[in-house]
C-alpha cells in the first residue's frame, strides 16, 4: 500500500513536471512581455505596457493580423466542408479503391511541412500563383482537412443509423435528410472543426513562409522579428496570438464535448 | 471508431454520393499530389542564371548524393530526431519536446484508455506488483497506440525546423534548414527538392517499418 502511494506520488509529480516543461516557455512569454527591460533577464524590471503600445501603433502588425485572419477563416470553411463531405462519404459508402480514397485524405498531416511548403511554392509559381494570400489558404485546407475530417466522423459513429432510414422511409429525400438529420446532428462537430482548423491555420508558419511572399500572416511577421533581433515585441505578439489560438482550441473543445451530453437524450 | 458492421458494397450511381465524394478527390489531387509530383519533377529540373529550365538530369542527384555536407545533415537530423540525448544541441532537443509531447501524450491517452481495466485487476489479483503490471500488461496492451504515438513524434521532429533555426545554432544544420538554405538563399529549387525526397523517403521506410512492428505484434496476440 505504501509502495502504491509513493508510486501515485511520484507519477504526480512527474506530471506536473511535464506541464511545467510545455507551459515554462509559453508562461516566460507573457511574463516578459509585460517587463520594462530590453532583455529577457531575471529579475524582473518594471511592470510596462510599452510593447503592447508599439505593436498596437504598427501597421504591419495590423496587416499581419488581417492576413492571418482572412486566411485562417477561409480555411476553416474550405477545410470543415471537404471534411464534412469525406467524412460522410467514409461512414455511408462502401466503394472499390476506397482505402485508397483515406489514405489520400489523411496523407497531409504526415508530410513534413517544410517539404509541403516547398512543393507548395514550386506547384504556385508554376501556375504564376505564389505570393497570393489564397495561395495560403489553398495549402492551409489541405493541410487542415484531415482534422476537420476526423471530427465529423468520430461523430457521425455515434449517430444512430435508423435515423437516416426513418427519415427516407417517411418520404424524404437523400439531400433533406442530409439537411434536415444530418446536419443537425453534426453541428457541434462541425463548430469545433470550424474552430481547430482556425486555430492550426492561424499558427502555421513554414508553409505561410514559403507561399506568402509579401503577405505576411502573423507566424511569419514573428519569425522575421525574433531573425532579426531579440525584441520584447515579439513576446507581446506572441501573447496575443496564444490567447487567440487557445480561445479558438478552447470554444472547440467545448463544442466537441457538447455532443456528449447530447447523444445521452 | 470504425462501424461495426461492414457496409454493402455500392451497387448503383447515384449522384448524391458522388457530389459528396469528389470535392476532397479533385482537391487533393491538385493541391496535395500534384505539388508533391512537381517536386519529384522538379528534382530533374536545371537553373541557369536564377531561372528555372525544366530539363531531365541526374545533376541535382549527383550533386547533392556526393556531397559531405549532405550525408551530415542527414545523419544529424536523424540521430536528433531519434532523441539521442548526447552530444545534441541541447536548445533544438527541448523545442523537439515541447512540440511533440502534447501530441504524444493525447496519442498515449487514447492508447490507455483502450486497455480493458479487467486485466490490469486480473493482475494485481494473480499478485502482481504494479510495476511488474506496467511492464508486463499494459505496456503489451498498448504497444501499438506507443509505437504510433513514437512514429508522430519522429515525423514532427524530423520535418520541423523552427526548433533548430531558432534554438539550435544549426552546425551542422538539419535536413530541413538545409532546404530552406537552398531554396530561399541559392534559388536551387530542385537541389532542395533532392533533399525533400529524401527525407519523404526516408519518413515513409520508417513509417511503415514502424507500423509493421505494432501491428504484427497484435496479430500474434
Amino acid at each position: 500500500v505504501i509502495g502504491s502511494k509513493i508510486l501515485a506520488g511520484v507519477l504526480r509529480g512527474y506530471t506536473l513536471l511535464l506541464f511545467v516543461f510545455i507551459f515554462a516557455p509559453i508562461f516566460f512569454s507573457v511574463v516578459f512581455s509585460f517587463n520594462s527591460a530590453r532583455f529577457p533577464t531575471i529579475p524582473l524590471e518594471s511592470f510596462t505596457l510599452q510593447w503592447y503600445q508599439t505593436i498596437w501603433s504598427d501597421p504591419d502588425v495590423w496587416i499581419a493580423v488581417r492576413n492571418s485572419v482572412v486566411v485562417s477563416l477561409c480555411t476553416c470553411v474550405v477545410a470543415t466542408l471537404l471534411g464534412f463531405c469525406t467524412a460522410y462519404t467514409d461512414y455511408r459508402y462502401n466503394f472499390r479503391f476506397k482505402n485508397a480514397y483515406l489514405a489520400l485524405v489523411l496523407l497531409p498531416p504526415t508530410i513534413p511541412l517544410i517539404i509541403m511548403a516547398l512543393a507548395m511554392l514550386a506547384w504556385f509559381s508554376k501556375f504564376g500563383a505564389s505570393g497570393q494570400l489564397w495561395s495560403i489558404i489553398l495549402a492551409h485546407s489541405v493541410l487542415t482537412a484531415p482534422f476537420a475530417m476526423a471530427i465529423c466522423r468520430l461523430r457521425l459513429s455515434q449517430m444512430d443509423g435508423d435515423l437516416e432510414s426513418a427519415a427516407w422511409n417517411l418520404g424524404a429525400s437523400e439531400w433533406r435528410t442530409m439537411r434536415e438529420v444530418i446536419i443537425p446532428f453534426c453541428r457541434p462537430a462541425i463548430i469545433s472543426s470550424l474552430f481547430l482548423t482556425a486555430a492550426v491555420s492561424f499558427d502555421e508558419f513554414a508553409i505561410a513562409w514559403f507561399v506568402s511572399g509579401l503577405n505576411k500572416t502573423i507566424p511569419v511577421l514573428i519569425l522575421e522579428i525574433v531573425q532579426g533581433n531579440i525584441d520584447p515585441q515579439v513576446n507581446a505578439i506572441g501573447t496575443f496570438v496564444f490567447l487567440v489560438s487557445m480561445t479558438l482550441v478552447i470554444i472547440a473543445q467545448i463544442f466537441f464535448t457538447l455532443r456528449h451530453s447530447k447523444t445521452l437524450s | 471508431v470504425l462501424g461495426k458492421t461492414p457496409l454493402p458494397p455500392e451497387t448503383k450511381f447515384s449522384g448524391f454520393a458522388w457530389i459528396l465524394r469528389l470535392p476532397i478527390i479533385f482537391w487533393q489531387a491538385l493541391f496535395f499530389l500534384g505539388p508533391l509530383l512537381f517536386l519529384i519533377a522538379m528534382s530533374f529540373f536545371l537553373v541557369k542564371n536564377y531561372r528555372m529550365e525544366e530539363a531531365f538530369e541526374l545533376k541535382n542527384w549527383h550533386r547533392m548524393l556526393t556531397r559531405g555536407y549532405f550525408w551530415d545533415s542527414y545523419f544529424f537530423t536523424l540521430t536528433l530526431a531519434t532523441i539521442a540525448m548526447l552530444n545534441t544541441p541541447f536548445g533544438t532537443l527541448v523545442g523537439y519536446m515541447t512540440l511533440t509531447l502534447p501530441l504524444v501524450i493525447v496519442l498515449q491517452t487514447f492508447a490507455l484508455s483502450n486497455i480493458d481495466r479487467n486485466l490490469v485487476q486480473a493482475a494485481h489479483n494473480l499478485g502482481c506488483s504494479p510495476w511488474r503490471s506496467v511492464y508486463q500488461v499494459i505496456i503489451p496492451l498498448a504497444k501499438t497506440g506507443i509505437i504510433i504515438a513514437a512514429l508522430f513524434c519522429f515525423i514532427l521532429s524530423f520535418g520541423d525546423f523552427v526548433s533548430p533555426y531558432y534554438l539550435g545554432g544549426s552546425k551542422p544544420p538539419t535536413l530541413p534548414i538545409l532546404i530552406i538554405d537552398t531554396t530561399k538563399s541559392g534559388q536551387q529549387w530542385p537541389r532542395a527538392a533532392v533533399v525533400a525526397i529524401m527525407m519523404m523517403v526516408t519518413l515513409i521506410s520508417i513509417a511503415f517499418a514502424a507500423l509493421s512492428v505494432a501491428y504484427r505484434k497484435r496479430a500474434n496476440r
